[in-house]
């Protein structure tokens, strides 16, 4: 489904503040994997979400969906493919404009926009189906503008429109970081539930090493630009955070630094 | 008085239009547009030229209105593409119009005095006028909300408002910043070929504040009218153009004041209008803070007395 092939990035090359962001990844993900990705600060996690998106281009390497070679395209030009849930709540969604009209922009996905209305009847009865399945009450303020909404019905309503149009690759970039706990919990079972039903082929990072082992078929650690550990299924269901983190000690040869992390 | 009073809303409405193209950059794109100042003489100088060489007034505003179009596009071009910082954008198209404004003219004022325009068959019935003229407007109004409400109008105002998340969805924020930069100068040239047509002149330094105008009206009918949904911020624009001329005709009654005084007026009222509600806004919130923190001071003090 998705494949990275020798993917490198270089920030701000030739400059004294070069950094390899990511070097030589190789990373294949077969139709309805869930990888979670760990890894230290600047391991390269972001990129490797952000040469998917097209949001960059590796310097060399090729980005593969569904075969066809894509690190050229632009970001809107891949989008119809790729759906995606930012860290930060206020990211995803246009606050000025209501959940319907967010909703209305997500359903046109990497299709043409003209000048049909954006919201009509029938489209409104599927906003609010699919709002529904949520749980949480979003289908009784269609009209309310999203800036309104706190940060976990933000991320929430963010999740629906990065899946709810059937892409083939849901990235999900530390999307439940900048919530409390309970919010944090609601979202990580709607993305549960999410992706069981729609068999989206997944890559979500995340901070929490719990969360990490418990979702989710692979597990991929990063440190430095590289992946330097890739758990298929058949270890994952019986790791543990410790295991996990003397594991990255013993390739990295230094502790897991990541001011963010969580243990579980 | 009642006349100065009419002319005012009449002026108004035709600077309306004017208005509803600023509110399309300024408001929706977030992206203060000084082309404005060449597109809207474009506007006059494209009209009064065709209407002297003897094209009919309609034809003659049609192809104001495009050349607008042309000009808000080229500055788009300059922004999005050429990553041109957009109000540098705008003030090498607004220096390049004025070029092009005095080529299209030949010279720096041209009559339309005895000649017929879009207004000839309504110049003699002036109770017509401003129920004409309200049609106008209010139908531009609306065609602007109904475009807003589309598809392409959704992704417009998403580029302006979250640009990275409408990308993430696949639409191209470079094209929708083209378009509705393009679209807002076409209306303020439509707005150009129209006053020139009800003053009966063309002039080349008629566009000079036009943006600093369009930003006034824009901001006191926000000021005074809300703007919460796309509908009532246009209605809001198109009242906040015709109050700022009656602010504007009032203010010229007082004999302190001369005609050449409209400039600093204008920047007076702006200011005001910016400046207010942001003061409101944090003494307000100064308030409820302090209200809060002592209600939460109070509910603890109880608690521990208790405990």
């Amino acid at each position: 489904m998705l494949e990275i092939d020798h993917a490198s990035k270089l920030f701000n090359p030739g400059t004294p503040d070069e950094k390899v962001a990511l070097m030589n990844v190789r990373l294949k993900l077969n139709p309805g994997d869930f990888v979670t990705v760990i890894g230290s600060n600047g391991a390269g996690k972001s990129t490797l979400m952000n040469i998917i998106s097209g949001v960059m281009k590796p310097d060399i390497g090729e980005v593969r969906i569904g075969g066809n070679a894509i690190q050229e395209l632009p970001e809107h030009a891949r989008s119809r493919w790729i759906g995606r849930v930012f860290q930060d709540p206020m990211a995803g969604t246009a606050p000025t404009m209501s959940i319907e009209e967010n909703l209305a922009m997500a359903y046109r996905r990497g299709e043409k926009r003209g000048l049909g209305r954006g919201v009509n009847a029938s489209r409104r009865k599927l906003f609010r189906e699919q709002l529904s399945r949520l749980g949480i009450g979003l289908e009784e303020r269609l009209g309310a503008k999203a800036g309104l909404l706190s940060g976990g019905e933000r991320q929430a309503l963010s999740l629906l429109m990065a899946t709810f149009t059937q892409p083939r690759i849901l990235l999900l970039d530390e999307h439940t970081a900048a919530l409390d706990p309970a919010r944090a919990a609601l979202i990580t079972s709607l993305t549960e539930e999410i992706v069981r039903e729609t068999k989206l082929t997944t890559l979500m990072v995340t901070h929490n090493m719990e969360q990490a082992i418990r979702l989710g078929n692979r597990l991929i650690m990063m440190d430095k630009g590289r992946i330097i550990l890739d758990v298929p299924e058949s270890r994952k269901s019986s790791l543990t955070v410790p295991q996990l983190l003397g594991e990255f000690e013993r390739i990295s040869g230094s502790a897991l630094s990541d001011d963010r992390i969580v243990l579980g | 008085m009642l006349e100065a009073l009419t002319g005012a809303v009449e002026l108004g409405l035709l600077y309306a239009l004017m208005a509803l193209g600023v509110y399309i950059t300024f408001r929706i794109l977030d992206f203060p547009d000084l082309t404005v100042d060449g597109s809207y003489t474009t506007g006059g100088a494209v009209a009064a030229i065709m209407i002297t060489h003897g094209y009919s007034p309609i034809i003659a505003t049609l192809c104001a209105f495009v050349c607008g179009l042309a000009a808000g596009a080229c500055t788009g071009l300059l922004h999005a593409k050429g990553k041109i910082n957009g109000l540098l954008a705008g003030i090498l198209m607004m220096i390049a119009l004025y070029s092009i404004n005095l080529r299209l003219m030949g010279r720096p004022n041209i009559s339309l005095l005895r000649t017929d325009t879009l207004f000839s068959a309504i110049s003699d019935n002036r109770a017509a006028f401003i129920p004409v003229l309200i049609a106008v407007v209010l139908a531009a109004k609306l065609l602007l909300d109904a475009f807003l409400h589309t598809d392409l109008g959704l992704a417009l105002r998403a580029t302006g408002d979250n640009a990275r998340m409408i990308r993430s969805l696949g639409a191209n924020t470079d094209t929708a910043k083209i378009l509705g930069v393009s679209l807002s100068n076409g209306l303020v040239a439509l707005s150009g070929a129209l006053i020139a047509q009800e003053g009966g002149f063309a002039d080349i330094a008629s566009g000079v504040g036009t943006i600093v105008l369009g930003l006034a009206s824009v901001i006191v009918g926000e000021a005074i009218f809300g703007f919460r949904t796309v509908f009532q911020a246009t209605l809001a624009v198109v009242l906040g153009s015709v109050a700022y001329r009656l602010i504007y005709a009032l203010a010229l009654r007082i004999d302190l004041l001369d005609a050449s005084d409209l400039k600093i007026m204008t920047a007076l009222i702006v200011i005001a209008a910016l400046v207010i509600p942001t003061v409101r806004r944090s003494m307000r919130q100064k308030a409820l803070a302090r209200r809060r923190t002592e209600e939460l001071l109070g509910a603890a003090v109880r608690q521990g007395g208790r405990t």
